[in-house]
């Protein structure tokens, strides 16, 4: 399906290396985040509260930024994900990462068994598609609680040290290094396949699919894969969800999981992989405050930011994103680096 | 030489509009045919219903003998056409590279070879394709087909609307492209005179059907037949 990525005819390779290098900013990012869990001891839990996020918004970010897929229905897939997950510790082995696994194939799987529903039709279709799988999904959890636990959620999980040596304790440390790790593995295959000609041709078809088709791109394969893949990201997230938190319940599956999601990434921007990462922390920082400040407003006050934000421009964040990434290769490598990142993707 | 295009008695159109009526000629391997006509006779629904965007309402289109009418576009772009489509579709969020590397496919075409006829690519590789000139997007129409490595190259108006030195750039290389090349091609032009010199044989649609077939040479010297179908005296 993804013949693109492993076929590269001569001169592409050295074309997708130079795509493929890793930016300043990136960089200093990641050396943020580890540093984060030396000197912010207190703050573990709610980052890997945000990484969770993150890896929410990223999955959405492969469909909505990169292919032009709009979903309401990402819970379908986190929530497998993490009931998969939940169900694999409660009766198989709480060993984390064959867990992960688990969530991951289980939401790719969902992803691309109800994939062949967004082919036909256009946004709105495909969001009242994406919303009414979800929503099915929710209702059999629910009434097959027998397995899952119904509305009490799912009992009896346990995650067992990472590598038999880190416990996962009620502060978060482990829990916040996981997912950190997690992450960085999904960032690094996206970057992977999105520099790929698979990604490129993902954004060929975003642009405009009956083009695409006519110069040779195989579209509805390419869109159910990268729903694939972005469903095998939700549910990694849903999974890790289950085993940081050792319980899952119905709130997985919920619309507002979806919402959750497409938030995060209205705020951090879509099609540059860190939008979900910028928008993690943006939401999750603010709503902290907000709900410190005024606790029983402080949606009223989300609602209202995210409003003012959209219309004065989505566009912002990963404008500043960029600009901040020229100043730093100007600081980093002078002019001629400055001049290689102006001409990067804006 | 064998015939790799055959179009046979085929009409299409747009919804219930029919456009193109019984059209038939063939095209053989190494052939560069120029298709010609006014304004709205057929020729863009042609190469439109070759590569499959068009309704299909009645005869065959054989590739090497197999029939690509029932095939996706994609899948005909598979089986060996390349199309360089009227308004170039250039994608844009995509550098001058990544619309490249989107669609290359292995064979003599590769990214060096088309920045080899088109170096002004190469130079602007890292640019996205809504920062390109006109004449740079037909380049990059033009490689982006080449890297597909089509048995059949469709070429729709591809000097439309481009500055006469770069018309002659272009031309250069398409005459590069059929005659050193030897790549079978159909070329849409308004340009008459100009792709009459590097083309072997010509067609001129009139109203949807098929008015002449001939070689490129006779055509070019019959001053009777281009002011009729064409409209052009013998300065043009």
């Amino acid at each position: 399906m993804v013949s693109g990525m492993s076929s590269a005819p001569a001169g592409v390779a050295g074309a997708l290396r130079r795509a493929n290098r890793w930016g300043v900013l990136e960089i200093l990012l990641w050396i943020l985040a580890v540093a984060a869990w030396f000197f912010l001891p207190e703050q573990h839990l709610i980052l890997a509260e945000i990484v969770n996020f993150a890896i929410l918004a990223l999955s959405l970010d492969l469909i909505l930024g990169y292919a032009g897929i709009v979903s309401l229905g990402q819970s379908a897939m986190y929530g497998v994900g993490a009931y998969a997950a939940g169900l694999f510790s409660a009766h198989v082995t709480g060993e984390p990462l064959s867990g992960l696994l688990v969530g991951g194939l289980a939401g790719a799987a969902v992803a691309f068994l109800t994939g062949f529903l967004l082919l036909r039709g256009a946004d709105l279709t495909r969001l009242m598609v994406t919303l009414g799988v979800a929503a099915v999904f929710m209702e059999i959890a629910n009434q097959a609680d027998w397995l899952t636990g119904g509305a009490d959620g799912l009992q009896g999980v346990e995650t067992a040290p990472l590598f038999g040596l880190f416990e996962f304790d009620i502060f978060g440390r482990t829990a916040y290094a996981y997912s950190l790790g997690v992450l960085f593995v999904l960032i690094v295959v996206a970057r992977i396949v999105l520099a790929s000609p698979f990604g490129y041709s993902l954004r060929a078809i975003r642009d405009n699919p009956l083009r695409a088709s006519a110069v040779g791109i195989p579209v509805n394969p390419r869109l159910i894969a990268i729903y694939t893949l972005g469903g095998a990201y939700a549910g990694i997230a849903g999974a890790l969800f289950t085993q940081t938190q050792m319980f899952v319940s119905l709130d997985a599956l919920s619309f507002q999981k979806s919402a959750d999601g497409l938030m995060i990434l209205t705020i951090g921007g879509t099609g540059y992989l860190y939008g979900g990462v910028v928008g993690a922390l943006v939401y999750k920082l603010i709503q902290d405050v907000l709900s410190n400040l005024t606790p029983q407003y402080w949606q009223f006050w989300i609602g209202l930011l995210l409003v003012a934000f959209v219309l004065i421009g989505r566009e912002r964040p990963r404008a500043l994103v960029r600009a901040v990434s020229i100043r730093l290769a100007r600081l980093f490598a002078g002019k001629a680096a400055s001049r290689r990142v102006a001409e990067e993707k804006p | 030489m064998a015939e790799l295009l055959v179009l046979e008695q085929v009409s299409a159109g747009y919804g219930r509009a029919t456009v193109l009526q019984q059209v038939s000629f063939g095209l053989c391997e190494g052939e560069a045919m120029a298709l010609l006509g006014r304004n709205g006779v057929g020729k863009t629904t042609t190469l439109n219903t070759v590569i499959g965007l068009t309704r299909q309402q009645g005869g065959r289109i054989l590739l090497g003998g197999q029939d690509i009418a029932r095939l996706s576009p994609e899948r005909r772009v598979e089986a060996g056409i390349g199309w360089v489509p009227q308004e170039r579709g250039i994608f844009r969020s995509l550098t001058v590279e990544e619309n490249i590397t989107a669609v290359a496919r292995p064979g003599r075409w590769t990214l060096e070879a088309v920045y080899g006829l088109f170096p002004r690519l190469e130079e602007r590789r890292r640019n996205f394709g809504n920062q390109l000139s006109g004449g740079e997007q037909q380049m990059l129409a033009i490689a982006r087909a080449l890297v597909l490595n089509p048995k059949v190259l469709l070429l729709d108006e591809p000097t439309e609307g481009l500055a006469p030195i770069i018309v002659e750039e272009l031309l250069a290389a398409i005459r590069w492209i059929v005659r050193e090349e030897g790549m079978a091609a159909i070329v849409v032009e308004q340009h008459a005179r100009q792709i009459l010199a590097i083309t072997d044989r010509a067609v001129i649609l009139d109203r949807g059907t098929v008015a002449y077939t001939g070689a490129s040479g006779t055509l070019a010297a019959d001053t009777a037949v281009l002011g009729r179908f064409l409209g052009i005296g013998g300065e043009d």
